[in-house]
């Protein structure tokens, strides 16, 4: 078990250098930086969590869009094929090689699938007071899950892979593709737009009631902040 | 920075990894969980050294076969031609697209190697408890961390290629054995970022920092 230091809340240790620090009250769109490091603390944005939700909302649509329609279609000599993400990784299944369709899978559907399905929970969560507990909890696993959800690497992927082809046959690229660049740029800003600290701010411990102190705390602190 | 930096560890404290809370442990040796948001906690990642090393060396030796096996095997009613990556990154350079050419090259194979050096040279300073450049050894780090995910670049090329070059009789292509082991190199390293611990590259400097105080 642990107890709640007794610094207030602005008081931070920077994640990659361990430098005890205190963050100021931001302006909007500043950002404080470790002073020893550069790691970036903090974030101050003008509509922290509408705009993100906004953002994930559209995401989740073009997700949709982007796993359901063709990629793109190939026509050589009389010939037609077409995919899909998933009937890419399934291909490569069939083709003997299960490990690997595995991690396309995971890099390029369940990944992006479980990010923005636990963000949308976390920003729409947020929206109410005070906020459930599970918050927290998924919170987390969305940032761990973050790096690999590899939208822009695919999609430059696939453009190496089609301008390949494109010395054997007609290429045309699909709905699904357009969906893919549109997702490209939605997810990093996601990320962007979102700083973590906004939520945990506003997460209820778990385990207490003398923390009501603190809490308006907190409160004050994110006004000054905005 | 000219005033005395104190960094959580010797001020006694602990910060949560993922909600940056910071904590009084009151059992040094048990810290528990996070009373937010759930993940354990730690002063240090637990045994970052030990991990990050092993990660590495498993990532280097299927570096080899990631380069020496084709990734891709393109069979046509007349011949049948298996490609390394080297080779992929040779035919789109001869058939004319050197820009694309550049891209997988700098995303396959020198990042990879990259990667591995600078987490090998990160992970030996830190051993060694070198106390210059930390400001230098976390940017490098912070790139490794950054650029380690475009690195599978080459493993959607060749997904999508087998996916779409299926014109069976006339062509097809299947994917390779090297596809495993590069796509192996790309995950262990990520990996071995993960495990790595950037504070450790301070905590040298700073115990120096309090011992001329």
């Amino acid at each position: 078990m642990s107890e709640l230091a007794a610094s207030s809340q602005s008081l931070m240790a920077c994640p990659e250098c361990d430098l005890l620090q205190r963050i100021p009250p931001l302006p909007i769109g500043g950002k404080a930086q470790c002073a020893r490091c550069d790691f970036v603390l903090a974030t101050s944005h003008a509509d922290p969590l509408e705009l993100p939700l906004t953002l994930t909302v559209s995401a989740a649509i073009t997700f949709a869009v982007a796993n359901t329609a063709p990629l793109m279609d190939l026509s050589a000599v009389g010939r037609q094929a077409s995919t899909t993400i998933i009937g890419g990784a399934g291909q490569m299944w069939l083709e003997g090689e299960p490990i690997t369709a595995a991690i396309v899978m995971f890099c390029a559907v369940i990944a992006p699938a479980c990010y923005i399905m636990l963000m949308l929970a976390v920003l729409l969560a947020a929206r109410r007071s005070p906020l459930p507990h599970w918050v927290g909890e998924l919170l987390r696993w969305g940032l761990h899950v973050q790096p690999w959800a590899m939208y822009d690497v695919m999609l430059l992927g696939i453009l190496v892979a089609l301008i390949k082809i494109a010395e054997l046959a007609t290429v045309d690229p699909g709905i699904g593709m357009y969906a893919m660049g549109v997702l490209a740029v939605l997810l990093p800003a996601i990320m962007v737009s979102f700083d973590a600290r906004e939520i945990w701010q506003r997460v209820a411990w778990s385990d207490d009631q003398q923390r009501s102190a603190s809490g308006t705390d907190e409160r004050n602190y994110a006004e000054s902040g905005r | 920075m000219t005033t005395r930096a104190l960094s959580a560890a010797q001020a006694g404290l602990v910060a949560c990894e993922t909600c940056k809370l910071l904590l009084r442990p009151v059992h040094p040796d048990h810290l528990g969980h996070c009373p937010r948001c759930g993940a354990e906690l730690e002063v240090r990642r637990a045994h970052s050294i030990q991990y990050t090393w092993a990660l590495i060396v498993a990532a280097a030796i299927c570096y080899i076969p990631a380069n020496m096996l084709p990734v891709m095997i393109t069979n046509t009613f007349a011949s049948s031609e298996a490609d390394t990556i080297i080779g992929g990154v040779v035919f789109l350079f001869t058939s004319g697209s050197w820009p694309l050419a550049l891209i997988v090259l700098v995303a396959s194979v020198m990042v990879p190697l990259g990667k591995l050096l600078a987490l090998g040279y990160l992970l030996i300073s830190v051993q060694r408890g070198m106390p210059g450049g930390c400001r230098e050894r976390t940017r490098l780090y912070r790139m490794v961390e950054f650029i380690g995910r475009w690195s599978m670049l080459d493993v959607f090329v060749d997904t999508f290629t087998v996916a779409l070059v299926q014109l069976q009789p006339l062509m097809s292509v299947v994917p390779g054995p090297g596809v495993l082991f590069f796509a192996a190199v790309v995950v262990l390293t990520m990996l071995a970022a993960e495990a790595f611990d950037p504070r450790l590259i301070w905590d040298s400097a700073t115990n120096l920092e309090s011992q001329n105080a």
